[in-house]
């Protein structure tokens, strides 16, 4: 059963068309990618998804639920971590997620019982009776990834989640983002400008311009742009290009050094045969070399352009700046 | 184990929607009550700090009026003037502290936390009564710590008057949380806050008989517009409840509006008048 549904969901500000005529599913227990520069339409879809926002055309259904006609169930079925965060600083870690079982009605003992086990997975355990304005930026995400899921949901959205981190917590709060889709069998519904992210998703719809141009696998995506690059350098660099194209069925051509270079999909799977290949005809191999096309290629192949990475490096040191002014205030 | 959670929630959902939703929203409004309540009472700094402004009107301001200008309300034994603005003051504390707690809304948008709450399976007129309710307790907290100084200027309460004075507060800090969130409602930013300010929150002080009674002959402008100030019922109210044993009949009459079931009808009134559009600014979608 789906559990996202959209088709063709329209979203217009005025003259402009924030998103285009969407439409997609999203299986259960999927990691689903948004893939796409900022302005894209991204958050504008998650938000009429989550109901904070009305479509201007089209439908779209959460967890079966209608978003403009079954607001209540639609919330009640999905967590939400936001691009910005949304924690009260002046609270505890474990009075910010008391006040969401209370708004969740997620009954006291099962609270407890879940939060401490969301807690421990996320490594927050120690820190959890301090104010949540003394956490870093990473810990605060953790915890937000804990309180979205404190009530069970069917669907966790995840706008940007890893946005403005270092690229070892940005790599943790994967980690965690997995382990709990795993143990909970959670749809992860997530948006990001981070091409490595996306590979972590199951599918990625690729987003521009309001419009979905491309939804496959992270690897079929990669496809499209052409296979792996192996670069190989022998000691008879002609007799190998002759016997790969022989036993391999690849169309070697010769680099500008002389080396070898074959593409082919699913380089990492060839390597070892055509290294048993070389080895038996008695040429030995200096140095091999796996390329595999990004999913920055694949956009680049789709749109000629680049995901505007700098523009939402701007962006954050702006929300950054806004929220250390904003903890050191009266909040 | 996911698949099964859905469905049950799916058969729920069919059948007594409706009464559960009411429980949810009662429970959502007590849930932001007790957010608001939390935030108070671990801010220790703010409840002190709150105290100040108070405290500077009824000794510095009070104090020095008093000796300039004797008795008022008449020779015929009126009332000392400290006396006189304690139930102003008071009103003012509970304005202030109504007004400031509803306008958190705007940081709590501006600073993301409005979110959560907004995706929250409550009703948004869940959301405005439990921050009516948050920011009248608050009032009604600070109101309670200056009650505990009205000896010092030798102001006394009967039991009664307490309960009374306690009552006439929370009418005051609901209408004024009412109003607050009507105009927090659609305000994005806290760079309103200093027009909120000067243009609301100061006027509707000054022209409220706070620190002047409105019954000795001002001009007919400013009593004009102290009858549109929804703040002039409840220090009326207040004064009345405070005064009355102080004070012989005449003199308190000779100092006072309106009678007291007026200002009560009034104040519950406008209460509803400013919840209305509150909830409907709040509630619509874009």
């Amino acid at each position: 059963m789906d559990v996202i549904e959209t088709e063709g969901l329209v979203r217009r500000f005025g003259e402009l068309t924030a998103v285009d005529h969407v439409t997609f599913e999203v299986g259960e227990g999927e990691a689903f990618g948004f893939l796409g520069p900022n302005g894209a339409g991204k958050t504008t879809t998650i938000n009429m998804l989550c109901t904070l926002l009305k479509p201007t055309e089209g439908r779209a259904r959460v967890s079966g639920y209608d978003v403009c006609s079954q607001q209540s169930e639609v919330r009640d079925s999905i967590g939400l971590i936001f691009q910005d965060q949304t924690l009260d600083n002046r609270l505890t870690g474990w009075e910010n997620l008391r006040f969401h079982a209370m708004l969740y009605d997620v009954p006291k003992d099962q609270f407890e019982r879940r939060a401490k086990e969301l807690l421990e997975m996320v490594e927050l355990a120690d820190y959890v009776h301090e104010d949540v304005r003394n956490y870093s930026g990473g810990m605060r995400r953790r915890l937000e990834i804990a309180r979205g899921l404190l009530h069970s949901p069917n669907v966790l959205f995840l706008d940007e989640p890893t946005i403005g981190l270092d690229p070892q917590t940005r790599r943790h709060i994967w980690d965690y983002l997995l382990k709990l889709r795993d143990a909970e069998g959670v749809t992860l519904f997530m948006t990001t400008h981070y091409m490595d992210e996306a590979e972590n998703c199951g599918r990625v719809a690729v987003i521009d311009h309001g419009e979905i141009i491309a939804l496959e696998t992270p690897e079929r995506l990669k496809a499209m742009v052409g296979g792996d690059v192996i670069d190989l350098c022998t000691s008879d660099d002609a007799r190998s290009a002759e016997l790969l194209r022989e036993r391999h069925g690849v169309e070697p051509r010769t680099g500008p050094g002389g080396e070898v270079i074959v593409e082919a999909a699913g380089g990492d799977r060839l390597i070892p045969p055509m290294l048993a290949t070389l080895a038996g005809a008695g040429i030995e191999v200096r140095s091999i070399n796996l390329k595999r096309p990004t999913l920055e290629d694949v956009f680049i192949k789709l749109t000629g352009r680049r995901i505007r990475a700098e523009g939402a490096d701007t962006m954050t040191a702006m929300r950054q700046h806004a929220q250390m002014w904003g903890g050191g205030g009266r909040r | 184990m996911n698949g099964h959670a859905l469905s049950t929630r799916r058969a729920a959902g069919a059948g007594g929607a409706r009464r559960s939703h009411l429980r949810r929203d009662l429970r959502g409004i007590y849930t932001i009550w007790y957010r608001d309540v939390l935030r108070f009472f671990k801010d220790r700094v703010r409840i002190f700090a709150s105290l100040g402004q108070p405290l500077l009107f009824l000794f510095v301001f009070g104090a020095g009026i008093s000796a300039a200008i004797g008795r008022l309300g008449g020779a015929s034994g009126g009332t000392d003037y400290k006396q006189f603005i304690f139930p102003g003051v008071l009103g003012m504390t509970v304005l202030f502290s109504a007004v400031f707690s509803a306008l958190s809304i705007v940081w709590d948008r501006e600073f993301g936390f409005l979110r959560e709450v907004l995706v929250a399976p409550i009703s948004r007129w869940a959301v405005v009564l439990g921050k009516v309710a948050g920011g009248s307790t608050v009032s009604m907290f600070q109101g309670a710590l200056l009650l505990l100084l009205a000896p010092l200027i030798g102001v006394r309460f009967s039991v009664l008057q307490v309960i009374e004075l306690f009552g006439a507060m929370l009418l005051l800090a609901a209408m004024m949380s009412a109003f607050g969130i009507l105009i927090a409602a659609r305000q994005r930013t806290m760079e309103g806050f200093q027009v909120v300010m000067q243009f609301l929150l100061f006027p509707m002080l000054f022209l409220s008989g706070a620190f002047f009674p409105l019954t000795t002959g001002v001009p007919r402008w400013l009593l004009a517009l102290a009858k549109i100030d929804p703040v002039t019922y409840g220090v009326d109210l207040l004064r009345q409840v405070a005064l009355r044993e102080a004070l012989p009949k005449p003199a308190l009459a000779a100092l006072s509006l309106h009678p007291p079931g007026f200002d009560i009808a009034v104040m519950v009134v406008l209460t509803f008048v400013f919840l209305a559009p509150a909830v409907w600014l709040f509630a619509k979608q874009e």
